[in-house]
């Protein structure tokens, strides 16, 4: 028990296990959604356009927050738009949207060099970091989250499954994804702290492909889904404590090590 | 007319900028029973989606009565069948309109998927994930999730592909069971010769309605060769329709001949 309390005496810690958890949570919720759509590029291509947003941001001297949200959305509804009205496949349409988009944070970070340093934590995560106003941020994005899905179960499910049939039958579709790319883009953002734009994706991958391995069942898969992304976060900050390694990469590791367990398992039996 | 359930005027569709069909006028009767039959790429699933608001009109109107509840079962090919739900959950999705606030299904909701199963002979497989269904049972879920919503003009895509013979005989008379209760039904398929004998109306179509009118009027050597761009034979036995694609068939024949005659390979003189 030692080895789990030893690192709790450090509030820095604590804030980033409780930001990490969160986080691992959020991302699993929504991943099963990502996944079970078929878009798990989604999640990798806003993490970089969010990064481009937060760039703009800083340097017109906005929120970067809020900009970077907006910016994540924005991107979100492009790339939904492009791939409904022109006839793109959604992937090509996500390659384009969200690399210009991050090309233009790498192209403003090359010009302006004054604040390169605050963006690695931007690219790469910082969870040692985190802030108390960070840590709410994430805990009212969490919460709001949360709300969303329960909220929308039925209508979120429906237009997962077969979205031209919910629309048939009376679900706002339209509505329904824009919604879910707004929320997505805020988990984005909240998420961008503790991993790093460049591990994010796999978080909203990984710990719902796990579940869909062990589950038949939608409602299971959610539940389940959500709590490896946040049982894989708590093990990762552990394991990025006591082996020294970058927080972001020892929770995505330990997430992928799990998933290739629970495969292995599986096939076995 | 004016006492139609569905009414298409001078419609144009298709996508992007490219109409499939234009100026099409179309309509359905309340209690019809019609399939749209015609080539693959002739518009029939664009016809569809433009009746179901899927798709916009480029030109013209696509009017239905008010308070008419649309029904739609699309083609099996559409479905991810390892999503994670079971036959219940499917059909309770159908249940979007009648269902309360909750995330979860009320008992009513699924007494009433209980009560369809039974009548569709699905009550053992309720529990079942969509993929460990046969392909008849998985066409009886989906035709379930759509008859939930209580639909006045049904609309199928290709609901006889891909299962038995056995099979599209139970669809074809489970749809004229609910044609015969009043419901309008309006399905699209391939299969001419499934249609011919069960089906009492039938549209040609090909970027257009080529012709229509009952199965003896509609399904002859002439209008199906113009619908299909192809030689079409229509054979009479017992009472039966026979609908044949004689360029396809020779092919067929003669790709059958040559294997029949083609030299055996021998081993030490022995045939294998």
């Amino acid at each position: 028990m030692a080895f789990l309390v030893e690192p709790l005496q450090y509030g820095f810690f604590v804030h980033g296990l409780l930001a990490a958890l969160l986080v691992g949570s959020l991302c699993g919720l929504l991943g099963v959604y990502i996944v079970l759509r078929q878009m798990s590029y989604i999640g990798h291509g806003l993490s970089h356009a969010v990064f481009g947003g937060a760039v703009v941001s800083h340097l017109l001297g906005l929120n970067v927050y809020v900009g970077a949200g907006l910016w994540g959305f924005g991107a979100a509804v492009l790339i939904h738009r492009l791939a409904t009205r022109h006839d793109m496949h959604a992937d090509a349409a996500i390659g384009i949207v969200t690399t210009a988009s991050f090309a233009v944070g790498v192209a403003l970070m090359s010009r302006v060099h004054r604040f390169t340093q605050d963006f690695e934590a931007v690219l790469f995560g910082n969870v040692l970091g985190v802030s108390e106003h960070d840590l709410v941020l994430i805990a009212v994005v969490t919460g709001l989250t949360g709300l969303v899905v329960a909220a929308l179960y039925k209508q979120l499910l429906f237009s997962t499954f077969d979205e031209a049939v919910a629309q048939v039958a009376g679900v706002p579709t339209h509505l329904v994804r824009l919604l879910f790319a707004l929320i997505l883009a805020l988990a984005i953002l909240a998420s961008m702290q503790v991993l790093g734009v460049t591990l994010i994706a796999a978080t909203i991958v990984i710990p719902a492909a796990t579940a869909r391995l062990l589950t038949h069942s939608f409602s299971t898969m959610l539940v389940l889904s959500t709590g490896l992304g946040g049982l894989t976060a708590l093990v990762g900050m552990y394991l990025s404590y006591y082996f020294d390694i970058a927080s972001g990469a020892s929770i995505v590791l330990f997430a992928a090590l799990l998933f290739v367990a629970v495969l292995s398992a599986r096939r076995q039996g | 007319m004016s006492d139609a359930l569905l009414v298409l005027q001078c419609v144009s569709a298709g996508y992007a900028s490219q109409a499939i069909f234009t100026d099409l006028d179309l309509s359905l009767a309340p209690g019809q029973f019609a399939a749209l039959v015609g080539p693959t790429g002739g518009g029939k699933s664009t016809l569809l989606k433009l009746i179901l608001g899927l798709l916009p009109c480029m030109h013209g109107s696509v009017r239905h009565q008010p308070q008419v509840t649309l029904g739609y079962v699309p083609q099996r090919a559409s479905i991810d069948w390892r999503f994670p739900v079971t036959a219940e959950q499917v059909v309770l999705m159908g249940r979007y309109r009648h269902t309360g606030y909750w995330p979860w299904a009320t008992r009513a909701d699924r007494r009433e998927v209980a009560q369809l199963f039974e009548r569709l002979g699905l009550t053992a497989y309720a529990g079942r994930h969509i993929s460990q269904l046969s392909g008849g049972q998985q066409q009886r879920v989906f035709l379930a999730r759509a008859l939930i919503a209580r639909p006045d003009l049904l609309l199928l895509d290709e609901p006889t592909a891909g299962v038995d013979l056995k099979t599209q005989h139970d669809i074809l008379h489970l749809l004229h069971e609910l044609n015969r209760a009043g419901m309008t039904i309006l399905l699209a398929t391939h299969d001419l010769n499934t249609i011919a004998s069960h089906v009492p109306w039938v549209i040609c179509f090909q970027h257009g309605v080529m012709a229509q009118g009952p199965p003896d009027a509609v399904l002859t050597p002439a209008i199906l060769s113009q619908t299909y761009n192809a030689d079409m034979v229509v054979l009479q036995q017992g009472g039966l329709r026979f609908i044949v694609n004689r360029s396809l068939a020779h092919a067929h024949v003669a790709q059958q001949g040559a294997l029949a005659h083609r030299p055996r390979r021998v081993n030490d003189g022995v045939p294998r």
